[in-house]
């Protein structure tokens, strides 16, 4: 007996549009909790105040993404038209070349609840000169 | 300066035995080299920033023997990731990033609060389980996955730093296992 193609094109289909899904929707996070995992996760590269291997992280939600004056960013998150908000960051830390192909940054902080704690904490920090 | 004292010999030795293994040589689309010569230059940024945080420590008069020896060696360990990830970057065709001036470093790291000896270990430890989780992290990034073997193993000398960073200062051993990366 012939298989039926459409279970295999149904399967096609539903793999493609999981792999176009954008990471699971971000759940509310902890900032207290996200401020330890940025201590442990984020602070090899970044601080809230100062430009090291990654730009300053003060006042970064509602920022347009590649803006901070004097950090060399890539041309891409440059060009990218981004603005940090919940929703991006939560794409950027789960894979930042998916999000912004040619970017610089190949961190992923793959716990979903570790990432919604991480932009729960980074919506706390104020852009105050330092 | 004391802790410039490095051995070119070893470095170099240190950095072929990296690069011996790391298949950075093949053949690789363009866009996968640049994306792999973008995430060794972060590491090799991260690096410059370590061999910075070491020179501040020795610098500021805080650290006393025994403890000083082994911040010196850790930072030849620092340096020889420098100048292994230098070569990595430039088989691949790669610009290495530039250190940036120690005035620099101290800015980013609040160095100028450092008052005790307790005060450099933490900002080391600090630096050190950064560096370990930043190069878990970006081990899956890689393209060619040789390199992901480079990350791993810089890793596990930034974790035995931070170890011996953390022992020194009387710190319990993290709690619970797979405690790193994530």
């Amino acid at each position: 007996m012939r298989p039926h193609p459409m279970p295999t094109l149904g399967l096609l289909i539903g793999a493609t549009l999981l792999a176009l899904m954008p990471p699971r929707a971000l759940a509310a996070g902890d900032a207290a909790r996200g401020a330890q995992v940025y201590e442990a996760r984020c602070a090899g590269c970044h601080s809230v105040q100062a430009d090291r291997v990654g730009p300053r992280h003060a006042g970064v939600v509602g920022r347009q993404a590649g803006s901070v004056p004097g950090f060399a960013y890539s041309p891409a998150l440059q060009k990218s038209g981004i603005t940090w908000d919940a929703t991006t960051l939560n794409r950027w830390l789960s894979n930042p070349e998916a999000l912004v192909p040619g970017q610089r940054m190949g961190y992923r902080l793959g716990d979903a609840d570790q990432r919604a704690d991480v932009i729960a904490y980074l919506a706390t920090l104020a852009d105050t000169p330092r | 300066m004391f802790l410039a004292r490095t051995s070119h010999l070893t470095l170099s030795a240190a950095a072929v035995g990296l690069l011996a293994g790391s298949g950075a040589a093949r053949a690789q689309s363009s866009s996968a080299m640049q994306a792999d010569v973008g995430i060794l230059n972060v590491a090799l940024g991260l690096e410059h920033e370590a061999i910075g945080a070491y020179q501040l420590g020795a610098g500021s008069g805080l650290l006393q023997k025994p403890v000083l020896d082994v911040a010196v060696q850790f930072q030849s360990h620092h340096k020889a990731h420098r100048d292994a990830l230098i070569a990595t970057i430039q088989k691949l065709g790669g610009k290495p990033v530039a250190e940036k001036s120690l005035d620099d470093y101290a800015k980013a790291l609040n160095a100028a609060t450092l008052k005790s000896q307790a005060d450099v270990l933490a900002l080391a430890a600090k630096l050190e389980l950064g560096a370990t989780n930043a190069y878990l992290g970006v081990i899956p990034s890689f393209k060619d996955h040789a390199l992901g073997q480079v990350a791993a193993r810089l890793a596990a000398d930034e974790t035995m730093h931070f170890t011996v960073l953390s022992q020194t200062l009387g710190r319990a051993l993290p709690a619970g296992a797979l405690s790193f990366g994530g």
